[in-house]
């Protein structure tokens, strides 16, 4: 309801951000098609000119983006599963009568808030490290010999580093969609002698699927596109183990300094995260309404 | 669940609960006595708990080393401008779509929200070169614009959700009180939708200040942020434990406190309202 | 001055019609009601006239100037919402000030007004109270103190009484209607209650389905209703209808009697039409019988309140013959 007036003005108030949003979008993304069509190396001046679908098919073709798109997958599937189980525990275990609960929400969320190069730091030396890392003193304790946890399983610690990143986010968001259950439907449930197990997969689960809707939207959104953490960490080796597609447009664009290429990764890359984005909003857009 | 539980539940459930919680902080805890640890003791093994001596040299290092305090000021620079830029942009976006909605709004929120969607490393090379070209390359400046682009959708779509809680009513009767637009939005809209304006402003600056993608390409020595700052650190040779948990000690820090008063304000923002 | 015309004014939402073709005339000073069933458009037509919605087509004038597209802050006009929406981050003072401020007005002025509605409307000691501190009577002053400190050109009330209970509505009633008496500046007030609308106004606008039904003064309502509509819903307890053949007796389609207008009579055999009490609510003042009239259907009527009845007393009516409200197949009034 407004009038004439109010609805032109409310179109010239909305314009800075429509237009901004819109360059911000349409202007890099052509940019960087035009750029996968060419040939074009910061390395290598004299190589120029069109190449068709060439850069493409390098970069499609070259094994390590097989790899990268199955790791971008682990990496993304592994982290949601275990946030999104581990999340759900937690904030049912947070959701009981306990002491001290305004202190372990604080301890619960704090990773939330570690920027990703610095959680990256952490795990690395202070937890993974083969010599001095906790978990190295932790496995000489029990006399094993400690792990070279990013030689060894490069991906597998990366996602529990972005997990650890990632659990407080699912914690925090499923344990207020679980105190918004009211008492009295909880009650109700009790009353009519449902035992723990049905009132959670009958009353409990339904009522949070809204919510783990969303901490898997917006999670990721984010996932997609991790990258600080592989940087630090392995750098996204040992050889293509850790690299996801991100990283791989990294490693290929400005670390190879092939802009060609890189950009064709970089457009396989948004037709990926379009995939997802549609497959997602499918999914689960309808338990969403904005 | 029952809220009758008898004690022995109680206690159980709270020592489970402590333990998990300990085992999610302990990373960040390990850091917090590291970081005053002596690099000898650091390394130790067996390890120590508390450092046994207690030593603020590290920071003095790091900041020596790598100048804490530029990367800081820069970071606050960012997070704290392009948040305040984007509320800038954002308000009256919201203001339309809250309160003179179309059919198409909830299509061009949906839009906004996609943006979001897209890698960035999709656009990084031309946003490289358009930086290079353009000299904002490792400025401070060019970096808030892209930190206000990134999070724009964000702030918009939070303050629509703040804004629609706000009954129309009201700014139809300072209308009639003879408001204009700005007025309007000023000295009434604003005013109203403080808390939400707060938790919107706490969420960017933190996403922001946490930014490690753009930070980290875009920026080298001059105008780097925190992220850049310790990513610097990366390669560990050169660097030992104690140190290294110093840098990350006081790269978190700011933001640390920050989150932990806010947190209850927050959880709003963060599902952007979708969970209340 | 407060003269408003509308000329001709529709409003669509899309498809939908709300108000199709609207043309009123409301003279300065005067105290216009508003009154019909929800959704029959009253409170859009005064939206219409406050500038918050715009005419799909038509004019509104006033004081003689066409405002049809100016916006609600240039028209000058005044308007309490049923919400009162009041600024809930400004004190009462600053809420009752906010007008003068956007006016520009020097802030001594500003004062000097503020402390002259506050005590017009006993909000003296209430000044530094934030809205949310107040009782439902107590904003509702604030919210007619904001809108009388600019000395609008015309008052818009949109049901400003409805969200306070019985007792206070009564007393609210009486002060807007002595704040009329004593401003004498033109008021709109848009109100579904019937016996509002007849004890505040000058004249009456009862709308329905967009629709002018009648426009008059509240006897005229009362007295000659132009059609069957207004006839049932101006008066309390509502008018009685009947169809059929007992109509066809006075030439009419239908016909109506008002619970007032019967003679009761326990004796039998003494009265037109014979019926049996169903309920009898007894007031005290007044006693109003909800009568089963043989063949007519259920009826009420309205007695002394020194009478007692009981459920299954026979009673016989008869209706004053000259105040049959007679009513052709259209509902018009014949």
């Amino acid at each position: 309801m407004a009038t004439r007036q109010t609805r032109t003005l409310a179109r010239t108030m909305m314009a800075p951000a429509v237009i901004l949003l819109f360059i911000w979008m349409i202007v890099p993304l052509v940019m960087t098609i035009w750029f996968s069509f060419q040939n074009y190396s910061l390395i290598n001046p004299m190589m120029t000119g069109f190449a068709g679908w060439g850069n493409y098919a390098y970069v499609i073709g070259d094994p390590s983006f097989t790899q990268a798109l199955v790791n971008t997958l682990l990496l993304v599937g592994g982290v949601l599963l275990i946030t999104v189980i581990g999340g759900t525990f937690l904030a049912l275990l947070l959701d009981q009568p306990i002491w001290g609960q305004g202190i372990l929400r604080i301890l619960v969320i704090s990773p939330f808030f570690v920027m990703p190069p610095v959680a990256a730091l952490i795990w690395k030396n202070g937890f993974m490290h083969p010599g001095y890392g906790m978990l190295g003193h932790l496995w000489k304790a029990f006399g094993l010999q400690p792990v070279d946890w990013f030689a060894q399983y490069p991906l597998f610690s990366v996602i529990v580093i972005v997990a650890w990143q990632w659990l407080p986010f699912a914690t925090l968001i499923l344990l207020t969609a679980l105190q918004s259950l009211s008492e009295e439907q909880r009650e109700a449930a009790e009353m009519d002698g449902a035992k723990a197990i049905n009132r959670f997969r009958y009353i409990i689960l339904p009522h949070m699927a809204r919510a783990i809707t969303i901490v898997i939207l917006i999670q990721t959104i984010f996932l997609l596109g991790i990258f600080a953490e592989i940087r630090v960490t392995t750098g996204g080796g040992p050889g293509y183990a850790s690299t996801n597609i991100a990283f791989l447009v990294f490693r290929t664009g400005i670390l190879s300094n092939d802009i060609g290429a890189g950009s064709a990764g970089g457009v396989v890359a948004v037709i990926i995260a379009n995939v997802v984005a549609i497959f997602l909003m499918r999914a689960v857009g309808k338990n969403l309404d904005a | 669940m029952a809220r009758t539980a008898s004690v022995q539940t109680k206690i159980g459930f709270t020592i489970l609960a402590w333990a998990v919680a300990l085992l999610l902080f302990s990373p960040i805890l390990w850091t917090i006595v590291t970081a005053f640890k002596t690099e000898a003791e650091a390394i130790a093994a067996p390890p120590t708990f508390l450092p046994q001596t207690f030593t603020l040299e590290n920071f003095a290092d790091v900041q020596g080393r790598s100048d804490y305090i530029k990367h800081a000021w820069n970071s606050i620079l960012v997070s704290v401008g392009s948040t305040l830029l984007g509320l800038v942009i954002a308000i009256p976006a919201a203001w339309s779509m809250a309160f003179a909605p179309t059919k198409r709004t909830k299509d061009i929120l949906m839009w906004m929200l996609s943006t979001k969607m897209m890698p960035a490393v999709g656009v990084l090379i031309p946003i490289y070169l358009i930086f290079r070209d353009l000299r904002l390359l490792d400025t401070v400046h060019g970096l808030t614009l892209i930190m206000t682009l990134i999070n724009l959708p964000i702030i918009i779509w939070m303050l629509y959700t703040y804004f629609k809680e706000i009954p129309v009513d009201i700014l139809e009767a300072a209308r009639m009180d003879g408001a204009e637009l700005y007025d309007e939005i000023v000295h009434v809209l604003v005013p109203m939708a403080v808390p939400g304006i707060a938790s919107t402003l706490l969420l960017n600056v933190i996403l922001a200040w946490n930014e490690a993608f753009w930070t980290i390409t875009l920026t080298s020595g001059r105008a780097g942020t925190l992220t850049a700052f310790i990513s610097s650190f990366s390669s560990p040779q050169g660097l030992f434990l104690a140190k290294l948990s110093a840098a990350s000690l006081l790269a978190i820090a700011p933001i640390l406190l920050l989150g932990w008063f806010s947190q209850k304000q927050l959880v709003r923002g963060l599902t952007f309202g979708a969970v209340k | 001055m407060g003269s408003i015309t509308l000329e001709h004014v529709n409003k669509s939402f899309g498809e939908v019609e709300i108000i199709p073709d609207i043309s009123l005339d409301i003279k300065d000073g005067e105290f216009v009601v508003f009154v019909g069933p929800s959704g029959c458009g009253k409170s859009t037509l005064l939206r219409l006239i406050a500038g918050l919605e715009d005419t799909t087509s038509g004019h509104i004038k006033l004081d003689g100037q066409d405002v049809t597209d100016a916006p609600p802050a240039r028209r000058g006009l005044a308007m309490v919402f049923q919400s009162y929406a009041l600024y809930p981050h400004m004190s009462v003072r600053d809420n009752i000030a906010f007008p003068l401020k956007m006016a520009k007005m020097p802030q001594a002025e500003i004062d000097k007004k503020v402390e002259y509605a506050a005590r017009t409307l006993n909000l003296g000691s209430y000044l530094d109270r934030r809205p949310r501190a107040l009782s439902g009577g107590q904003r509702q002053r604030v919210a007619i103190g904001r809108a009388i400190v600019r000395e609008p050109k015309a008052f818009l009330f949109d049901e400003p009484l409805s969200n306070l209970d019985a007792a206070l509505r009564v007393n609210m009633r009486l002060e807007i209607t002595e704040l009329h008496q004593q401003l004498k500046t033109t008021m709109i007030y848009v109100t579904h209650d019937q016996v509002e609308a007849m004890t505040m106004a000058d004249r009456i606008v009862v709308l329905n389905a967009g629709n002018v039904e009648q426009f008059g003064s509240p006897l005229d309502l009362y007295k000659k209703p132009a059609n069957r509509f207004v006839a049932g819903f101006i008066g309390s307890p509502r008018m009685n209808f009947v169809d059929g053949p007992e109509a066809e007796k006075h030439k009419a389609h239908s016909i109506g009697v008002r619970p007032e207008h019967f003679t009761l009579s326990t004796t039998a055999g003494a009265g037109q039409w014979s019926g049996t009490v169903n309920v009898a609510e007894q007031l005290g003042s007044d006693t109003f019988l909800h009568v089963e009239v043989d063949g007519l259907g259920l009826m009420t009527v309205r007695t002394d309140g020194d009478r007692t009845f009981a459920h299954g007393d026979k009673v016989y009516l008869t209706p004053d013959p000259n105040r049959i409200y007679r009513f052709d197949a259209a509902g018009k009034a014949i």
